[in-house]
């Protein structure tokens, strides 16, 4: 913009700073952006990229700090206040309501009124002149957003966020949904609102969306904002090098040094689940820790439903021990043969029954096998679970404590106890490290490892690049659903999984890499 | 032609219980010795409206996601204080009936402040409400008995120029001066987004709490509106605990059969109109084929079912079974 180095940034943050309990999730942060201007922020996962924009669209509120819209000093409550002021996000959890028409979603916030009842017709023009600018004509006013494609769903949103007619457009991830068709329209569309005066905060993975859109980007990390560069002044190796480089904070046991590749255990051929997943082959041989690795929401978390047996209508072939199987439910999983478990992501609903007492959580997947007659044996459970818990050194006042007074980590514990009492031979860990402390995170990694050499299969999902680099033997990347590539030995470095997960090709990223000085 | 279809789509629900009541109507009057004559009109329409009263009450909460099993003993409550205070001369009556839908209106309002700002489950509250709302019921009529003033109770169940049944009349006016007007305000709106999504109506801004406080308060206003119908049926008040929970549980019965989601987010008074209507003609089905009453939850039961797996038909289209727990 050709303001004068006088003028006040249209919007800006001094000092910002975000603590979540002990977590600093952002930490003394400088930033502004200008009008008529798209503005990037890149960062890995967990950079505080999302943090970010959740205090300025009001979300969540900053620790400390100052932000001034137009150089007038603002703090914003509530989103709705934010949205008062000119600031409107489009997040990637979708706002719309499902039972709702596509007009009254676009109008809900202020739907247009004549006395006093909501005036249709008015609504109806106003929903359709917001499609229509949007490119979006042939979406049905009438229909409801429930029955519209991902893709339609997502180009309803950003109609309804122009609907308040926005200063300072926020989008996180919104194109991750949109099929290539509708990227077209939103890039047209944001080239025209940027002529316009508007703001653009855009938060992508894809490096070649930034480049087609971006004037500015900013790179954060750990937290930190790090820097800020018009666009084309830094190549993709460049950026990657700004993306990564924080300290290693934790310790990993040793990898075993293998002289010929283990015989596999579990292998999956041609895997696809609608348009999550395409095409996925992998094997996870006996005693080894295979990582999934890639950016947050590229179907990892899908790949191991897949595999466990949640999802109905998965594609492709998968074995275990060389033996075909058909995976149908949970139960068909953990079942003898296949002995399979799955640690998941969210721990308070699909991990723990909160309200039950640690002892029944930790026995509750293995409970078939504890039985005597069709009772249960209390004795022989007793000490099962003592057992287990001596040896997770889980802490827990009594057994029979609600599993809901645990703290994060001991919680976790609790669910892998509760299927390493199922003997499982391969299991499937979701992200199983996030918000846990660092003394847990060490003892998991220890555990993993003991359960590998013990001749388990171990499939290790996570967003902590670290643990993908420092635990696992391999590590996939996924991207857009598919496995973009493998990495196993020296290529299984910080710089190549970030450049992959952006899915950049690692060779050019290496060439930059030698010409500058390390 | 699109708009036609979609309307039809959306409206699926009412739709097929509009049919289902006309066919069964048909098969009555058909098999009636009277065949159709004002009277069997009135006499259905008059037992068809309480139910159709209570069940768009019900409508309201569950479109918010929540429930209401308070409507039947509001109902009770309404009938039994309209037996004490709707006497008198016409003015004195008509002083009485606002003080009845003002009672009915402050029960709902109690209601609506509990689970908005106590945030406690709708179920619940309702169910406890609706045992204090009993009290006063049979705190006020002990025993069966009263009175109505008989000028308005024969006006309200009789005709209009001897065709119509007033109570229709009634019915209809609810419709377009309560159901509808809320159906297209803010409030109304705002009940639908709370029940289809509450965190993403409350991102955008909707004003949940009021919304649910208007469908709370608007519900135990129409199970009074019944409530004093009721009285103007059997010229007296009873604070029956069995009709009470009759009501409550055929009112939910009817929304469903009436194509509202017990999910909250889609459906409408409307359907819940036909719904009751479709109930209360099992009953005189049963009348005109000469068969016990016994045979009548049965029948309602079967009917209940039908239409609730109609409704459950999406389950088979979701391919992450996570989602079945959601």
């Amino acid at each position: 913009m050709s303001d004068g180095p006088a003028a006040a940034p249209f919007w800006e943050m001094r000092g910002v700073s975000k603590h979540y309990g002990g977590v600093r999730a952002l930490q003394k942060v400088d930033f502004s952006c200008e009008r008529g201007t798209i503005h990037a922020v890149l960062g890995e996962n967990g950079a505080g990229k999302s943090t970010l924009i959740k205090i300025i669209a009001g979300v969540v509120q900053p620790s400390e700090g100052e932000m001034f819209l137009e150089g007038r000093r603002v703090a914003f409550s509530s989103p709705v206040a934010a949205n008062n002021a000119g600031i409107v996000c489009i997040f990637q959890e979708l706002s719309l309501m499902p039972d709702l028409s596509v007009a009254d979603n676009i109008c809900i916030t202020d739907p247009p009124r004549r006395f006093g009842l909501i005036d249709r017709r008015r609504q109806n023009e106003i929903a359709r002149e917001l499609l229509a600018r949007i490119g979006c004509a042939d979406v049905h006013l009438m229909e409801r957003v429930r029955n519209l494609s991902l893709s339609r769903r997502q180009m309803v949103e950003i109609a309804k966020a122009l609907g308040r007619n926005p200063k300072l457009l926020i989008l996180d991830e919104a194109t991750s949904a949109l099929t290539a068709a509708d990227v077209e329209k939103v890039y047209e569309t944001l080239a025209r609102l940027r002529a316009d005066g508007l703001s653009i905060l855009y938060i992508s993975h894809r490096m070649h969306e930034i480049e087609a859109l971006a004037d500015v980007c900013s790179v954060f990390r750990n937290g930190q904002h790090i820097e800020t560069f018009a666009k084309g002044t830094k190549n993709d190796g460049e950026v990657v090098e700004l993306m990564i480089g924080r300290e290693y904070r934790h310790v990993f046991p040793a990898k075993p040094v293998r002289d010929r590749t283990p015989a596999p255990m579990l292998e999956v051929d041609n895997l696809s689940w609608g348009d999550v997943l395409h095409d996925i082959s992998l094997s996870v041989g006996r005693g080894e820790i295979v990582g999934l690795g890639g950016l947050d929401g590229q179907g990892q978390r899908e790949l191991l439903l897949a595999l466990f047996g949640v999802l109905r209508g998965v594609g492709g072939r998968v074995r275990v021990n060389g033996r075909p199987v058909r995976i149908t439910s949970p139960q068909k999983a953990k079942s003898a043969g296949l002995d399979m478990a799955l640690i998941p992501e969210d721990r308070k609903g699909e991990g723990l029954m909160l309200p039950m007492s640690v002892s029944d959580n930790i026995s509750m997947a293995s409970i078939g096998q504890l039985t005597r007659g069709i009772v249960v044996d209390r004795d022989a459970e007793e000490r099962r679970v003592e057992e287990i818990v001596r040896r997770l050194a889980i802490k827990v006042g009594d057994l029979g404590d609600a599993a809901a007074t645990l703290s994060g980590g001991n919680q976790q514990k609790v669910v892998i106890a509760k299927w390493l009492m199922t003997n499982a031979r391969i299991v499937l860990l979701n992200d199983p490290t996030r918000g846990i402390d660092v003394g847990t995170k060490q003892e998991m990694y220890q555990l993993l490892r003991a359960l590998a050499d013990a001749g388990t299969a171990i499939l290790f999902y996570t967003t902590d690049y670290d643990e993908l680099i420092g635990c696992c033997d391999r590590v996939a990347i996924l991207y857009g659903g598919r496995i973009v590539r493998e990495l196993e030995g020296a290529a299984l470095n910080e710089h190549d999984v970030v450049a992959s997960s952006l899915n950049l090709p690692v060779e050019v990223e290496r060439r930059t890499m030698g010409t500058s000085p390390s | 032609m699109r708009e036609l279809r979609l309307l039809i789509a959306q409206n699926y629900g009412p739709l097929l219980a509009l049919a289902v009541f006309v066919l069964m109507f048909a098969i009555y009057v058909g098999n009636h010795a009277a065949g159709l004559t004002v009277p069997v009109v009135t006499t259905a329409a008059n037992k068809g409206v309480l139910l159709a009263l209570v069940a768009m009450a019900q409508t309201l909460p569950i479109l918010t996601g929540g429930l209401d099993l308070s409507v039947g003993m509001v109902f009770v409550l309404a009938n039994c204080v309209a037996s004490a205070v709707v006497v008198g001369s016409p003015l004195q009556a008509a002083l009485g009936i606002v003080l009845v839908l003002g009672i009915g209106a402050l029960a709902g309002l109690i209601n609506g402040c509990i689970v908005v700002y106590g945030r406690l489950q709708p179920i619940i509250t309702t169910l406890a409400t609706g045992a204090v709302y009993y009290g006063i019921a049979l705190w006020i009529r002990p025993s069966p008995g009263g009175d109505v003033q008989e000028d308005i109770a024969d006006f309200m169940t009789y005709t209009v120029f001897e065709v119509v049944p007033t109570s229709l009349v009634l019915l209809l006016l609810v419709v377009l001066l309560v159901w509808l007007p809320f159906r297209r305000s803010v409030l109304g709106r705002g009940c639908y987004a709370a029940g289809s999504a509450e965190g993403a109506a409350y991102m955008s801004g909707v004003r949940i709490g009021h919304s649910k406080l208007a469908a709370y308060t608007l519900a135990s206003f129409l199970a009074a509106l019944s409530g004093l119908m009721l009285t103007f049926v059997t010229y007296s008040g009873e604070a029956s605990a069995p009709i009470g929970n009759t009501y409550t549980l055929n009112s939910i019965a009817s929304v469903v059969i009436g194509g509202t989601s017990l999910y909250g987010g889609a459906g409408g008074a409307i359907g819940s109109i036909f719904g009751a209507f479709v109930l209360r003609t099992i009953d005189d089905l049963l009348f005109v084929f000469d068969l016990e009453p016994l045979w009548q939850p049965l029948f309602q039961g079967v009917i209940l079912l039908a239409a609730v797996s109609l409704g459950a038909a999406r389950v088979l289209r979701i391919r992450n079974r996570l989602e079945l727990f959601r």
